[in-house]
């Protein structure tokens, strides 16, 4: 079973960020970390290849500026077998459909039979990028999974939902979509460490994949979220609590 | 180039014990401490993430890594929780670096499968009720009688002896008039009496009890590397531990110049933060310097034991310099955090608590500075 993850590297999220003023880009600094969400995408394609046994081969895809290639190699320590990214200047700013086609072309190069992706990026946050790829791919994508077993050569997926869950499974090629909280991220070892330094990492551009940037989304703004008001300190002489009831009740909260 | 820095892998391997031990054992470790827990499932959870195997051959199921990585593991431990740092620390360079050092193939294919990946764990018992830094006093005494060694004595302040998953104890014993050996007690040995845990002031998380050998029999074959030469193997065996305990100084001594730096900022008295005194500021300042230099000596030992270079002079200077300056870490913190660090709400005073230990176990200051003088030629009393 050959598993393609499609992983993030992003600005540590602890750590404050900047914004480009004229294009609203994030600054990208050389050191990225994995994008939390990811981790339980590349958690399940481990799963799912140690279940399938010795010839599952998990590979991540990604599209970014390479920097240190740090975010990658913590993927690695987790145990995927090799990395594919796409580092092209034309990307920049690339719109969540120039993302998907570029990724669905690294994966199609690989050839996959299960794509698994978390449910957004953190930094991005459009939320469309895997419905798209497995539009681009041809494959049925099974979204919001909270649990996920191959059962009877069928990928077959907890598909989380406002009531409770559907249970729904494709034959791959499949793409599929992790929730947070899925299942427990694994912590690389110090081995895994120390082999993510020799596994393979395959840096293409656009011209090898044979696509081009085609922006049709552009961000003319990005606010900040208005500052939360100072609170109201009431001194309670034992009417505080009249004076609450009148503030929820004028919140119309009760 | 001299390196004064830790390669990539171990500065990557060093965010990922952080993380774990911030998320699964932080915690948790006030509670643990409050209760004298000894939390098994954690130390489980620290296998899994390969600790207690990480210089260890992978041919036992080790990591393959070496002393470096052992010591960054040790100090994000011991950093959040010297007891889960302490079980780390004696489960490897007590427990299993014996066997992994001196035994033999088969006690190697036996034990070290389940020591490495933290399903079992070993203990070391060398000290006694008489002999502690004086080892050579040792009472307890083993004789063959067939193919069993039938042991009878008693040990004192013996860490992991009695843990659920305590698979064995590598028992230091008198095998003649002039002669010590060690030989490996299995848990459960009839024989073998684990006494109730101790009352201890710190390190409360951490199992550490007295054992009783009334006539305690094991295999002949559980003698470990060779017969007479018992004080010689674990003399190279607290070597090791003792860039261990400097680790696991140092994490602590970091936890209080983070604790006591924020303090300092965040604490206001007379209108202003208390760091703006200069009587607060030096002192943060004066932590700041003694984990720069248990970090360079505790680094420095772990290099030349990964480089096969002797470290008995590195060893015990790294040991008496982190452990001094851990407990007056510990001191300065609780004088900067005042009243916040006399109560059990906070970290601080279970740091105080846990750190004169470390100028204990593990060979005291005194027996440190007895082998550093013996280092430099001096004389021998």
């Amino acid at each position: 079973m050959r598993i393609a993850v499609c992983v993030k590297q992003i600005p540590d999220p602890a750590a404050p960020y900047e914004l480009d003023p004229e294009t609203h880009f994030v600054v990208r600094p050389e050191d990225q970390v994995l994008d939390d969400t990811d981790r339980y995408g590349v958690e399940v394609a481990l799963q799912l290849a140690e279940a399938a046994g010795d010839d599952a081969s998990v590979t991540l895809v990604s599209m970014s500026p390479s920097g240190s290639l740090q975010g990658i190699r913590q993927a690695l320590a987790m145990g995927a077998d090799k990395a594919v990214i796409v580092d092209d200047a034309s990307l920049r700013g690339a719109d969540a459909l120039t993302t998907s086609r570029v990724i669905a072309a690294a994966i199609g190069r690989e050839g996959y039979d299960v794509v698994v992706a978390g449910t957004e990026s953190t930094d991005g946050y459009t939320g469309v990028v895997p419905q798209q790829i497995a539009e681009v791919l041809g494959a049925p994508s099974l979204t919001f999974a909270r649990k996920v077993e191959a059962v009877d050569g069928k990928i077959r997926i907890e598909r989380q939902t406002q009531a409770g869950y559907d249970v729904v499974e494709a034959a791959p090629p499949v793409l599929l979509t992790v929730t947070s909280g899925a299942v427990e991220p694994r912590y690389p070892t110090f081995k895994g460490i120390m082999q993510a330094k020799q596994k393979p990492i395959d840096t293409l551009t656009c011209t090898d994949l044979g696509v081009t940037a085609d922006n049709q989304q552009v961000i003319t703004s990005v606010d900040p979220v208005p500052a939360r008001q100072a609170g109201e300190i009431v001194e309670d002489e034992g009417e505080g609590h009249l004076r609450i009831v009148a503030m929820l009740e004028e919140a119309k909260v009760i | 180039m001299v390196r004064y820095e830790l390669s990539d892998e171990h500065e990557a391997f060093r965010k990922v014990v952080r993380e774990f031990a911030e998320a699964e054992i932080a915690p948790h470790a006030s509670d643990w401490d409050r209760r004298h827990h000894f939390p098994v499932g954690t130390v489980r959870k620290m296998g899994d993430l390969g600790l207690f195997g990480l210089p260890f051959p992978e041919e036992y199921g080790g990591a393959g890594g070496d002393f470096t990585s052992l010591c960054v593991a040790i100090e994000e431990i011991g950093r959040v929780d010297q007891s889960m740092g302490i079980t780390l620390e004696a489960g490897v360079g007590l427990g299993i670096n014996p066997i992994a050092t001196f035994g033999s193939k088969e006690q190697k294919q036996r034990w070290l499968p389940d020591l490495v990946t933290g399903k079992a764990l070993a203990a070391f018992g060398l000290t006694e009720p008489d002999a502690g830094s004086d080892a050579g006093a040792t009472k307890t005494k083993a004789t063959l009688d067939g193919d069993e060694w039938v042991i009878n004595g008693t040990k004192a302040f013996i860490t992991n002896s009695g843990t659920p998953i305590t698979s064995l104890i590598t028992v230091t014993a008198r095998t003649g008039p002039e002669e010590i050996s060690s030989i490996i007690v299995p848990a459960g040995s009839p024989g073998l009496t684990v006494e109730p845990p101790y009352e201890k002031m710190g390190w409360r998380a951490s199992d550490t009890h007295g054992l009783v050998f009334d006539d305690c029999r094991v295999p002949a074959g559980n003698l470990v590397g060779e017969r007479g030469h018992g004080f010689q193997e674990f003399l190279a065996t607290l070597d090791d531990g003792r860039i261990g305990v400097a680790a696991l100084s140092l994490g602590l001594a970091q936890a209080c110049l983070e604790a006591s730096v924020d303090y300092a900022k965040s604490r206001v008295a007379f209108g202003a933060p208390i760091g703006r005194n200069q009587g607060i500021a030096f002192q943060c300042a004066d932590l700041e310097v003694m984990v720069d230099a248990s970090r360079l000596l505790t680094y420095r030992a772990a290099a030349l034991k990964d480089a096969g270079r002797p470290i008995k002079q590195a060893a015990a200077v790294a040991k008496l310099y982190a452990s001094e300056a851990a407990v007056t870490a510990t001191r300065i913190a609780a004088q900067i955090h005042g009243g916040a660090g006399f109560i059990e709400e906070g970290p601080i005073a279970r740091y105080y608590r846990d750190a004169k230990i470390l100028e204990i176990g593990e060979g005291t200051s005194e027996i440190q500075r007895l082998v550093i003088s013996r280092g430099l030629g001096l004389p021998v009393a």
